[in-house]
């Protein structure tokens, strides 16, 4: 029935949303097909992993509405939120994983909570995510034990545990040394091919996410700037989007966070 | 695994601990071990004064507690008050003419209801009144009583 | 005039705040015990609790009241020895411990030992954003994490505080009876006929689990609506302290005049 639906898994339509007197986001229009990989790229602090807490339904939008395969996100009722959620899953940028239990639990974890698979097939269930992530000889390991690095492949592996209809990555490659960044460059949109599952992908990884990106938006200050397939943005013609793909310094995005001048800061006024 | 079942030994020993000093509490603390409401049976006695005499006080024959105060009311019609006495069970043979009276434990203790028992065949049951009864004594009463008797002495 | 206006705006907005804090504490009380049936589904989630909050705690409590107790053993023999009441020193003794010192100095241990801890848990657990990530699992964090240790508290409450007053029972007895000389026989049974179960012991139950709900959910608020940062966090465990400490003696206060006062 999805297979053959091609309206988009996700749609934004203005979305506005305030932290405290800071806007992050001012009208957002976004549509994210299925069964692609989308990136999300800007700068820092311009609210990505904000829009994925909106999509996810932890933070509320102060106006516009965000439909997650047809369904109002925020206009549902927590019961009905939750299990719209069983069909997402989510890698934090800080890998969230549970501190008091080990690897191996912490990828049994969503399985045990809604599945009802017998142990010996929650055990090779885990084992082949863990597998697929590298760490099945880490699997002992309580996650203070872990690198960063490690920490964020198996709160991947926990994020593909129950083979959701959509994952959002939150900055997968970050603190990946080059051969696991290769593998997980593939692993993404291997998941996508062989189980049908839609990526909102994050990164700031410029050259491997257009790599595996099958459509980018590009946001910065409140706004959607440039969109597109890889091979669109990189024929842009919008300064923006050149800046930030070729990560120059100078150009229309500013590397610095709004402040005043520096000259201004420094003497007082 | 060994360590949840370590754990559940621990709560359990936790939970059986605290089941313990409850039970200790209410049993050797207080008043559950010597007295129980049920068992028992009820006598009336009628007093002109019951100073002051509460529910719950103590009841006492020859310094031993034989049960307690569970009642007192005031008869409309006599001016009297009543009290109901539960006597323990296994006290069953206490003369039916057994002389009730209100004593203070100490100069400011506690105020309870003595029995000097009496020397009647018949025993008090469930539902007897004992007619013998001897009213508290008001410190105000006495004192006035013993001034009014000086006073006379000095005028005879 | 300009610092009086500003004085009076922002006191406008610490109350506004205050008022609206007290709001978000009862919905998520209310969403906390909503959530029992989960701790019904999952006994493993309380017993752990029970184990955190309550095992962990008994050492301190049982040691405490039986130093609590020695105390009371001694002072009121000093005291009652002075009319010749010596022999009254069980009912001192456990009318203190029973009414109000079992229920209300576990509670105040309680605070510093167990709250902080579930304070500080659950204020990391939101910083580290594991509380989001079982969100996004679809698991509620309120039911999964914040309901067992809710009723971890409440249950493990009244049995501390048994065990205080039992132990500060014996602690006035081995001094009382062991050291200075009071008969053994009297000591109990002075007790025995003066504390009444219903009014006093079933009262300071009573008093003790309405503690370890207060308690237990001042620990949890705090540690849920905390600034996930290190200087938030030791805030609010800080807080936990000193809100449970005035919950606890102006509760008692009320409790003690409805219960005990005619
Ligand atoms: N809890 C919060 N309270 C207040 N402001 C916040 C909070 N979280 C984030 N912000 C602000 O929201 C903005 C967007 O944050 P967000 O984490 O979404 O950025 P991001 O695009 O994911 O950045 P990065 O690429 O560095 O991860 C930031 O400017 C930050 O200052
Ligand atoms: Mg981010």
């Amino acid at each position: 029935m999805y297979e053959d639906d091609d309206s988009p898994l996700v749609k934004i339509r203005n979305l506005h949303f305030k932290r405290g007197s800071k806007v992050i986001f001012a009208g957002v229009d976004m549509d994210i097909p299925r069964r692609k990989v989308t990136a999300i790229m800007g700068p820092s602090g311009t609210g990505k992993t904000t829009l994925l807490k909106l999509i996810g339904g932890q933070l509320r939008p102060d106006q516009g509405t965000i439909e997650f395969d047809g369904e109002n996100i925020h206009a549902l009722k927590t019961r009905d939120l939750y299990k719209l959620r069983m069909r997402m899953g989510m890698l934090f940028q800080s890998g969230a994983l549970l501190t008091d239990i080990n690897v191996f639990e912490n990828v049994a974890y969503p399985l045990r909570e809604h599945t009802d698979l017998s142990d010996s097939m929650l055990e090779r269930l885990v084992l082949l995510k863990l597998e697929a992530v590298g760490l099945r000889g880490a699997r002992d390991l309580m996650p203070s034990e872990l690198s960063g690095g490690m920490a964020r492949r198996v709160a991947l592996a926990r994020a593909i545990a129950l083979d959701p209809m959509m994952i959002m990555y939150d900055e997968p490659f970050t603190g990946q040394d080059p051969i696991s960044m290769g593998v997980l460059v593939k692993l993404i949109p291997s998941l996508n091919e062989a189980a049908h599952i839609s990526s909102i992908l994050v990164s700031h990884d410029v050259r491997e996410t257009l790599e595996i990106a099958d459509m980018v938006f590009v946001i910065s200050n409140g706004k959607v700037v440039d969109s597109g397939t890889p091979d669109e943005l990189h024929d842009s013609s919008k300064q923006w989007t050149k800046q930030f793909i070729d990560g120059l310094p100078d150009g229309p995005v500013p590397f610095h966070y709004p402040a005043p001048e520096l000259e201004e800061d420094l003497l007082g006024k | 695994m060994t360590h949840q079942r370590h754990l559940e030994m621990m709560v359990g020993v936790f939970v059986a601990a605290g089941i313990v000093a409850l039970f200790f509490m209410a049993l050797q603390v207080s008043n559950l071990g010597s007295i129980s409401d049920e068992e028992g049976y009820n006598v009336t006695a009628r007093f002109d004064n019951i100073g002051g005499i509460k529910v719950k006080a103590p009841v006492t024959m020859a310094g031993v507690k034989v049960g307690r105060v569970t009642n007192i009311e005031f008869d409309k019609e006599t001016f009297e008050a009543v009290a109901t006495l539960n006597i323990e069970k296994r006290y069953d043979q206490i003369p039916d003419d057994t002389f009730a009276k209100i004593f203070t434990a100490g100069l400011l203790g506690e105020q309870y209801i003595g029995l000097d028992a009496g020397g009647s065949d018949i025993y008090l049951e469930e539902g007897s009144s004992l007619q013998l009864t001897q009213s508290a004594l008001v410190l105000e009463e006495v004192i006035g009583q013993f001034l009014f008797s000086k006073a006379q002495e000095g005028s005879e | 005039m300009k610092s009086i206006t500003n004085f009076f705006a922002s006191l406008g907005s610490n109350v506004m705040s205050a008022v609206q804090k007290l709001g978000r504490a009862h919905m998520l009380f209310f969403q906390m015990v909503m959530g029992m049936d989960e701790i019904l589904r999952r006994p493993s989630l309380l017993i752990k609790q029970l184990y955190y909050v309550g095992v962990l705690s008994v050492i301190l409590i049982s040691l405490s009241g039986f130093f609590v107790g020695m105390v009371l053993g001694l002072q009121g023999y000093y005291t009652l020895s002075q009319f010749g009441a010596e022999a009254t020193l069980g009912v001192m003794v456990a009318a203190s411990l029973v009414r109000e010192l079992g229920p209300v100095v576990t509670a105040l241990l309680f605070a510093g030992r167990a709250g902080s801890a579930l304070t500080a848990e659950v204020g990391l657990m939101k910083a580290t954003e594991q509380l989001s990530g079982l969100e996004m699992m679809a698991v509620n964090p309120v039911r999964r994490v914040l309901t067992p240790r809710l009723f971890g508290g409440i249950f493990s409450m009244p049995l501390l505080a048994a065990m205080f007053s039992m132990f500060g029972v014996l602690g006035g007895w081995f001094v009382g009876v062991g050291l200075l000389g009071v008969d053994d026989g009297t000591y109990w049974s002075q007790m025995q006929t003066k504390i009444d179960l219903h009014e006093d012991i079933y009262n300071g139950v009573i008093k003790s689990i309405v503690f370890g709900v207060v308690c237990t959910w001042i620990a949890l608020f705090e540690g849920y609506d905390s600034t996930p940062t290190s200087e938030g966090l030791s805030r609010a465990t800080t807080r936990t302290v000193v809100h449970s400490a005035f919950a606890i003696l102006g509760l008692d206060f009320i409790l003690t005049a409805i219960m005990f006062g005619e």
